[in-house]
């Protein structure tokens, strides 16, 4: 048992996030989870504003099931799977990120310095998170794809193409982790 | 219950998420440092695990639950929309620490600003819907 409350290694995980994609293929659908984001838009009626959302949104109510489970195993992972571990980050990621400002690294999923209320609502703290979130919604829908439809399912069918969106995904995450976050966290 | 099936997946996804830390902001922020193998690890145990699975598959014949042969759908030839869009994705990644899969099932670890951050992602994918014809792909 404590080896399932423990954080689980890269070894166990990997092959376990295969599995998720090959039980998929086997019901007939591939794995992608930004598709949901353009099921909502045309769920609130965006079909209306553009053509690139006019589809059958019923179609896709099974990945809309996938993402309703996904949120009970986050639930039930943190509050029936866990012992409470710290992240064992790199004390080098650490120290790098006391210098940006955030404290206690690792003590919990997320940073509260972006993530608590106190913290999200205000001018700057809203538009990190909604920024990022829209960076993240318009990318992968102009890409075709996200991690788990590029850097997973794409790559694991040798599709040229999503080596091409996972280099992209670096590119991106190098600047913004290197260069725009001294800006943006800095003095 | 044909959706239960579905449900089972997304429950198992979203522990295996979270226990392996993949949703958290500071293993993300750890990756693009190059200070820990533990993410490339996640995703290149994956992947291996993957093509093995995927060739397994093509090779067998199998077919899928509803009886059709598999296949997995072709990707458009193309550069930019995948490197300008991926890296597009890539920005947000870095900055949001979470990517779609993970945005969810943050909401269920009891983070609910992370509704935000799944707000701006839908503003995004509808805003690129606006634009997408006149966007080079």
């Amino acid at each position: 048992m404590d080896y399932i409350l423990q954080p689980w290694p890269w070894y166990v995980s990997g092959p376990l996030i295969a599995l998720v994609m090959l039980a998929l293929i086997y019901f007939g659908k591939t794995f992608g989870m930004s598709g949901n984001l353009r099921t909502l838009c045309t769920m609130g009626g965006a079909d209306r504003f553009a053509p690139f959302f006019k589809f059958d949104w019923k179609s896709e109510i099974w990945n809309l099931t996938v993402v309703l489970g996904a949120v009970i195993g986050g639930f039930i992972a943190v509050f029936y799977l866990s012992d409470g571990s710290v992240i064992d980050l790199n004390p080098k990621t650490v120290e790098k990120l006391g210098t940006l400002g955030f404290e206690d690294a690792g003590g919990s999923l997320l940073p509260p310095e972006l993530f608590d209320w106190a913290n999200v609502l205000t001018p700057k703290g809203l538009l990190i998170l909604l920024g990022g979130g829209f960076l993240v919604g318009f990318g992968t829908r102009y890409a075709g794809g996200c991690t788990s439809g590029h850097a997973i399912t794409g790559l694991s069918n040798l599709q040229w193409p999503s080596l091409v969106a996972v280099i992209g995904f670096f590119i991106g995450g190098l600047i913004m982790n290197h260069f725009l976050y001294p800006l943006i966290f800095g003095a | 219950m044909k959706f239960l099936k579905f449900l089972v997946v997304g429950i198992f996804f979203g522990i295996v998420l979270t226990k392996s830390e993949a949703v958290s902001w500071y293993r993300i922020y750890e990756m693009f440092q190059f200070q820990s193998f533990h993410m490339y690890g996640i995703i290149g145990s994956a992947v291996a695990v993957g093509i093995i699975g995927v060739w397994l598959i093509k090779k067998s014949k199998l077919k899928n639950t509803e009886g059709q042969p598999i296949v997995l759908p072709p990707k458009d030839r193309s550069i930019s929309r995948y490197l300008i869009g991926g890296t597009i994705f890539g920005l947000g990644w870095a900055l949001a620490g979470a990517c779609p899969g993970p945005m969810y099932i943050l909401v269920g670890t009891g983070v609910l600003s992370m509704l935000l951050v799944i707000a701006g992602a839908v503003l995004g994918t509808f805003f690129y819907g606006l634009i997408k014809d006149r966007l080079p792909h």
